[in-house]
């Protein structure tokens, strides 16, 4: 029977002679470098509402990428066919790109080990949990939210596992592969008083065992925040708008740094030189207490990976250092355009889509200011601890996060909830206004999604409590 | 009740009715089966230069089975043999899993589409790689050459795909429907010599027909035109003054109607229009409109993903919400009828989607609406995803001109808009005469009497 626990080529029932065979037809003369991508996955989610599992959903996938490319050009083909016939069609596709896609290169594997780290042992692949066991920990989310308050009137959640087994082989020999556990549970929570009704929400997960959810309490964790958030904004008062302190507390709001600076900082759009960032190495972008990285390593994060889509082993990559902008996150493309090294970031949602510079877990440093008095310092302004989704302009760097829980601050003290607003502002500039950082730094519950190109990735952020001195916020109420 | 098929759907037919026979005997009491298929070609010019090219063909199948009352969907792209019958033992075993829901099932019989219009939504007409290529370049150089303050651009695209989705069910419904997509689109950067700031924006063209698609010049040359003019975008102070959304800008509220107007959203509670209905939403020259057969539409097709007829919805009329947008589930859960609104990706449980959902076009024109203006801000851009369901509670960043004196005086940018939706949608004082298809979603300029504007 086939390994089922090893990546290879047997989860494809493909052999080495045929994947070579299509390698060395794409690698046509005017090609400096082809790869075939092998994906294949299994996904599961069931769903909760109105107190029962109503729906249980699956996918099965396969499928492979082309692709060559030549210069700054790339040629693409996708097929969900792993004929030896398709394959042939798609690299005669990826090819055209070449100026004479004539001319075959015979490739030799001559680099065939994993990669070197695992960063997700886990002893029994996600997809092989029993629907029962997935139902339960739905029902249990759906009592523990009840429970936590009577003015609690829908309860909806969802858990969504997926199993990947990837290959990459590649002109320069490379045949390395890599199994993805990828789980998430969600949680949202509508609370009822009167004609008042307001939305909480709260979820985590990553490339994690089943176990983790029932480990340290998670599940009633979740549906308890979801149900705390719901009940909170039924006491929420208007936003206010204009410029003023805001300070971001630690974990998820890191969504910040994702939006702010991260995008900036992906190769192909500097390489294009059409960020805001562009040509701003070695310059002041930030404070000097932000130090911000980029880091696929850290063990059974949710952005981790033990290699990129390209078969390049993941790193911490250091992007600002002490307010100096250090680097940018580079897929192969991008970084041998740019004369650059490689960090590992090279990422595509699936076979159908293409390879591209994308972040892991993006997250700041640990400062020295004690996380209460960053509070403390602030005479009128807002404190913001949770975000729903972000987004940036990365030609002119104007980036916007929403918050989903957020509070006043009134003579350095947190005072009443507000109403959902938007912060705006400008990624190349608003780190300079960051005057204070937590010593508190923690990384998100594992919720991240990005999407850039039509393509969604998962990823991770973190951030210990800072505060900024002026960002926009907008609300609605001008008195504030 | 079926369509004609050609031979190579009439293959998918068969598989079909065979995977329905196959959950049968499995003990299932309903299921239905989805394919689908498509094929696409797109390129991307950047710089005059191929920057990407890339070919696909896919396929995939889902199955949804109902056992009594319990329901689960699987899908596969894997066609063999032991997949498919995989699949079915799968989807079976989650059937069997998960608890029963008292409104689940498969429409009735008798609600299923019994006709099937050609909407004009499928062109044969397929491009060479060479062609798109073309296409793209062109787009590309009439934007770079519109003006030398264009400096740089993030490329050209030109994309062609043809697909084909076939339901079957156990009532003995066979539907099938074919579609094409061309599109062509150019997004330019323009850089500012005075304070070395760069601006990107962009202008595409998506028609069912080859021959409906803007030409690449006047593409090129919009795109140049919307990315010029935001060179020199300044932030304003903060301040409650009324606001013009341009017909992109404006096409999302209505995006943000639908979600609201959703069968799903409604039974869930989730929607800041629950109990709406009836009521009056916006002021009496008002109308929105979904219709799932409009000729050429972007959205449109004969029947919805369950096999219900697409038709014509009022979902707004006379500013009263006369409407909301329905599949079988979530109608039998408000105690209504399917307005044949059930949307599905292959694989998963229906929910409620748009066809070509439309703000019905005024009498002014944008110039006019501008013009009505004394101090305000005329949005051509929104960002982020501060819009809050339930609450109606909207709060996103935008961009876009100042007006005064009923005239656009400079860009902005770095600002937000917040208010309600409930009172955007109250608060619509004008809405333009220049409707036009881009999208599923479509809407003229509209001028909304307030908002706050949160700047410096």
């Amino acid at each position: 029977m086939a390994d089922v626990t090893t990546p290879g080529l047997h989860h494809f029932a493909l052999e080495e002679h045929d994947v070579l065979k299509a390698l060395s037809r794409v690698k046509a003369r005017d090609v400096d470098y082809a790869d075939i991508y092998f994906e294949s996955n299994i996904s599961e989610s069931v769903s909760m509402e109105e107190g029962i599992v109503k729906r249980a959903v699956k996918h099965i996938g396969q499928g492979a990428g082309v692709r060559a490319t030549a210069g700054e050009k790339t040629g693409f083909a996708y097929s969900d066919d792993l004929s030896q016939k398709d394959l042939e069609i798609a690299a005669d596709t990826a090819r055209y790109i070449a100026n004479s896609p004539q001319g075959e290169t015979p490739i030799a594997v001559t680099h065939r080990s994993n990669p070197p780290q695992n960063l997700y042992p886990l002893e029994q692949p996600v997809s092989d949990i029993a629907t029962e066991e997935r139902v339960q920990l739905l029902n249990l989310i759906d009592a523990t939210a009840r429970k936590y308050d009577s003015r609690i009137a829908k309860v909806m959640a969802s858990f969504t596992t997926e199993q990947k087994v990837v290959m990459v082989a590649n002109s320069e020999g490379q045949l390395v592969g890599d199994i993805q556990p990828l789980s998430r549970l969600q949680v949202t929570c509508i609370a009822e008083e009167g004609s008042n009704h307001q939305v909480g929400s709260f979820g985590g997960g990553g490339r994690v065992a089943f176990s983790y959810y029932y480990e340290a309490d998670r599940v009633r964790h979740f549906a308890r925040e979801a149900a705390r958030q719901a009940i909170l904004n039924l006491q929420a008062v208007d936003a206010p708008a204009g410029v003023m302190p805001v300070v971001l507390g630690n974990g998820w709001p890191g969504i910040l740094l994702h939006e702010a600076i991260g995008h900036g900082l992906e190769a192909d759009f500097n390489r294009r030189k059409t960020s805001a960032f562009s040509d701003l190495i070695g310059q002041r972008v930030a404070s000097e207490v932000c130090t911000i990285v980029d880091d696929g390593t850290l063990p059974f994060r949710r952005g981790s990976l033990n290699m990129d889509d390209e078969g390049t082993p993941t790193s911490q990559t250091m992007l600002i250092e002490k307010g100096i902008l250090r680097g940018y996150i580079t897929d192969r493309l991008n970084a041998k355009l740019l004369g650059i090294p490689l960090t590992g970031n090279g990422r595509r949602e699936d076979f159908r889509s293409i390879v591209l510079p994308r972040m892991t877990n993006t997250f700041m440093l640990a400062g020295e200011s004690d996380p209460e008095d960053i509070v403390r310092s602030v005479k009128k302004g807002l404190y913001a601890v949770s975000f729903g989704g972000g987004q940036v302009d990365i030609t002119n760097g104007k980036f916007v996060f929403s918050a989903s829980e957020a509070y006043l601050i009134e003579d350095g003290k947190v005072t009443k909830p507000v109403k959902g607003a938007t912060l705006i502002g400008s990624g190349p500039d608003i780190l300079k206004h960051v005057s204070m950082v937590g010593h508190d730094l923690q990384l998100d519950a594992g919720i991240g999604t990005c999407g850039k190109e039509g393509q969604s990735v998962p990823v991770g952020v973190g951030l210990p409590t800072l505060r900024i001195d002026e960002i926009t916020v907008g609300g609605t109420s001008v008195e504030g | 009740m079926s369509t004609s098929l050609v031979p190579e759907h009439q293959q998918f037919a068969s598989l079909a009715t065979e995977m329905l026979d196959r959950a049968k005997s499995l003990g299932a009491t309903e299921a239905d089966v989805l394919v689908a298929e498509g094929d696409s070609v797109s390129v991307q010019v950047r710089l005059a230069e191929v920057d990407r090219l890339s070919k696909a063909r896919e396929k995939s199948l889902g199955l949804r089975v109902f056992f009594g009352k319990r329901s689960a969907s699987a899908s596969t792209s894997d066609f063999s043999r032991d997949s498919l019958s995989r699949l079915v033992t799968d989807t079976c075993a989650l059937a069997k899993a998960v608890a029963e829901d008292e409104m689940s099932g498969l429409p009735d019989a008798n609600l299923l589409s019994q006709d099937f219009p050609d909407l004009n939504v499928y062109d044969a007409t397929t491009l060479s790689v060479d062609q798109e290529i073309d296409l793209a370049r062109r787009t590309e150089e009439a934007a770079m050459s519109a003006d030398s303050r264009i400096t740089n651009s993030e490329g050209a695209d030109c994309a062609v795909s043809h697909g084909t989705v076939l339901l079957a069910n156990h009532h003995g419904f066979v539907g099938c429907h074919q579609s094409s997509t061309y599109s062509l689109s150019v997004s330019p950067i323009a850089g500012d010599s005075h304070n070395g700031g760069m601006q990107r924006d962009a202008w595409y063209s998506v028609k069912r027909k080859y021959q409906q698609l803007d030409s690449p010049e006047a593409i090129g040359k919009e795109a140049a035109r919307r990315t010029l003019r935001r060179l020199g975008a300044r932030k304003v102070s903060t301040q409650q003054v009324p606001v013009v959304f341009d017909q992109e800008t404006a096409q999302s509220l209505l995006g943000h109607l639908a979600t609201a107007v959703s069968g799903y959203s409604l039974y869930k509670g989730a929607s800041f229009l629950l109990g709406y209905l009836g009521k009056r939403l916006a002021p009496g020259f008002v109308n929105v409109y979904d219709d799932g057969r409009l000729p050429e539409g972007l959205g449109s097709r004969p029947f919805d993903g369950e096999g219900l007829a697409t038709r014509k919805t009022s979902v707004v009329e006379q500013g009263l919400l006369t409407s909301y947008l329905l599949d079988t589930y979530s109608a039998r859960k408000l105690g209504m009828k399917s307005t044949g609104n059930a949307s599905r990706g292959v694989g998963d449980n229906p929910s409620v989607g748009p066809t070509n959902l439309y703000l019905d076009p005024g009498t002014t024109s944008p110039a006019e609406i501008i013009g009505s203006v004394k101090q305000g801000l005329y949005v051509t851009e929104l960002i982020g995803f501060g819009v809050n369901m339930l609450t109606g509670d909207y709060s996103r960043g935008a961009a876009g001109y100042w007006i005064e004196n009923g005239e656009l005086a400079y860009p902005v940018e770095e600002i937000t808009i917040a208010g309600n939706l409930k009172h955007i949608f109250s608060d619509i004082e004008i809405v333009g005469n220049d409707l036009e298809f881009r999208g599923r979603i479509a809407s003229p300029t509209v001028k909304v009497r307030e908002l706050m504007v949160a700047g410096n």
